[in-house]
């Protein structure tokens, strides 16, 4: 056997680099001869910068991120492909206790559906706007993500619009829950462990997990670049072979304590907060109240790692919905072909039945069934919109 | 004042929490004619400290996880005065490539034209580079220290047990690290590692 390929992998310390973190430091990527290092990044720019320019060979990447780089939104136009998706889901939005008690006291039913927590957002903002006080502020942690279009379908749905009536803005992770603290933001979408350190410290509430607004959003990609891959062809494969591994390995409840503890030394909090993340079992109030969903969080399970085009096209549509992108039949089929099942299924195997994956792929609480094939179409039915 | 620059009154914004670093490169932006260089003390707010300041360039490092609040400012908002782009272009590759090697980011002010920051951005390139190079040899004379400090204990440690001179005690030190194809510092720390287990 030849020597082992030497490999630069950027990531970002989250919950959701488990199954990349785990085929690392369990040795599925040595037994593919995959020699990796891991570079642990404190921006998703610098990610995708050192992906674009080749300082990594590969990243844990958002997904919209991968789609944004590949048509050229933004910054230097690279075409990347996802043959893995790393997780599915795994954020929550997270509001300040009085922003919490000001919606429950506004809510016209049960908190926990979101339409009717965003009704109450929308009865807050007005409240707010009527008193002549500030208006809110939510932090989230790219323009190009899942926490930036989540929040914004949830409000939206409830009669917000998330450029006029709130104030949406970048926070790197790290600093949310400081920023809750400090009274700087109202509240935020952001990733495991973040949502929940900020309920442990007693200073948020988890008002709703991501798989809530939507039942399945490809979150993290391995993303690398198209002219990498198909200079490489060998080494993607044993990369999705390794990571495939791994990602079983995470899904399997018996390896439960050794992959928090894997993680957890990576990531830089407790192997309980990880395992509770990874098993979508999360304390949701600072008073001990719980919520579970095995959806929080997908690595592996429900065959999370198969990459979707249908939730590239979802992405691309909300970037056209908010005016981050225009709309065009090219660059919906170049966002969709960022997605490669083919190169998954050529190692993993077609999909099975326990590959639970909504109708429309995406399973939104509002609106109509997503359809990727008329975009405009879709968007149409929706008011709160930028201009297209 | 003649010979400065005609971009001497570009507004350059440097966002980087080392204090070192920084002083040098403003000390090097000032030097090369840039008069309005100015940087924040804290990325608390920092959208709203950059709308302030209102800067026509930004530099920042890439070590400060608060560049992703600059990428916010690609995107059409309300609050968004003039539009702000990252120092991108297909063309400029190699600038780009030497920034992030060097660890820097550059922004500019949407309709800027390049040519006229590329001078601001090289200079940031090598003045982060002398840093790099000087963090390594700063680091390098501390580990030198470092090691001086261990051989000095060892020879002492040796001195000691064996009744040897000073001399004597750096010979055996060196001899076993040339056999042993180790350090003379590592083969130090063994002795002392030794030393206070048998202690």
């Amino acid at each position: 056997m030849s020597a082992p390929a030497k490999l630069r992998i950027g990531y970002i310390p989250l919950a959701d680099a488990a199954a990349l973190i785990v085929a690392v430091d369990k040795g599925f990527a040595a037994a593919e001869h995959l020699d990796i290092e891991l570079v642990r990044e404190v921006s998703w720019s610098n990610v995708r910068d050192k992906l674009n320019i080749g300082l990594f060979d590969a990243a844990h990447l958002l997904a919209p991120v991968a789609i944004a780089s590949s048509l050229g939104l933004g910054h230097v136009k690279v075409s990347i492909l996802a043959p893995f998706v790393l997780a599915g889901n795994g954020n929550a939005i997270t509001v300040s206790p009085p922003l919490f008690a000001a919606l429950a006291g506004a809510a016209g039913g049960d908190i926990t559906s979101p339409i009717v927590s965003a009704r109450a957002l929308a009865h807050t903002v007005a409240a707010r706007r009527a008193k002549g006080q500030e208006p809110l502020t939510l932090g989230m942690t790219f323009p190009f993500s899942n926490h930036n279009y989540q929040l914004r379908f949830w409000m939206a749905a409830g009669g917000v619009d998330p450029d006029e009536d709130v104030r949406l803005v970048v926070l790197p992770p790290p600093y949310m829950v400081d920023s809750l603290a400090k009274g700087h933001v109202d509240g935020f979408c952001v990733g495991a462990p973040w949502n929940s350190l900020a309920v442990d410290i007693g200073v948020g509430r988890i008002l709703h997990f991501g798989s809530e607004i939507i039942a399945r959003a490809a979150e993290k990609v391995l993303a690398v670049r198209a002219a990498w891959a198909g200079d490489h062809p060998d080494i993607v494969t044993r990369l999705i072979r390794a990571l495939e591994r791994a990602a079983q390995f995470v899904a399997d409840p018996a390896n439960g304590d050794g992959v928090a503890e894997l993680v957890a030394a990576r990531v830089g909090v407790t192997a309980e907060l990880i395992r509770r993340t990874l098993e979508g079992r999360l304390k949701v109030a600072p008073d001990g109240g719980t919520r579970t969903d095995a959806r929080y969080l997908l690595v592996g399970r429900e065959g999370a790692a198969r990459p979707h085009p249908v939730q590239a096209a979802w992405a691309y549509a909300q970037m056209v919905r908010w005016g981050q992108a225009p709309m065009s039949a090219d660059l919906l089929a170049a966002a969709q072909a960022v997605f490669r099942p083919d190169l998954y299924d050529a190692v993993a195997g077609s999909p099975t039945a326990t590959a639970r994956v909504p109708e429309d792929g995406v399973g939104a609480f509002a609106g109509p069934a997503f359809a990727p094939a008329d975009i405009a179409g879709h968007l149409s039915s929706w008011t709160i919109k930028r201009p297209g | 004042m003649n010979n400065l620059p005609i971009d001497a009154a570009l507004k350059i914004l440097v966002i980087d929490e080392d204090p070192i670093r920084r002083a040098i490169l403003e000390a090097g932006l000032r030097e090369s004619g840039y008069a309005n260089v100015v940087h924040v003390e804290t990325t608390t707010g920092l959208l709203d400290q950059v709308y302030r300041i209102d800067p026509e360039v930004i530099l920042i490092a890439l070590e400060n996880p608060s560049r992703d609040v600059l990428e916010q400012m690609f995107q059409v908002s309300r609050i968004v005065r003039r539009p702000i782009a990252m120092f991108v272009d297909q063309s400029d590759r190699g600038t780009i490539e030497a920034a992030v090697d060097a660890g820097v980011s550059a922004y500019i002010v949407g309709g800027l034209q390049k040519e006229r920051v590329k001078h601001i951005l090289d200079l940031c390139i090598s003045r982060f580079n002398a840093f790099a190079r000087l963090q390594d040899e700063l680091d390098r004379t501390k580990s030198a220290l470092d090691a001086r400090k261990v051989i000095d204990r060892a020879k002492g440690i040796l001195m000691q047990a064996k009744g040897l001179s000073e001399e004597q005690a750096y010979a055996l030190l060196r001899k076993t690290a040339m056999n042993e194809k180790r350090k003379i510092a590592e083969v130090a720390q063994s002795v002392i590692t030794a030393a206070e287990l048998l202690r």
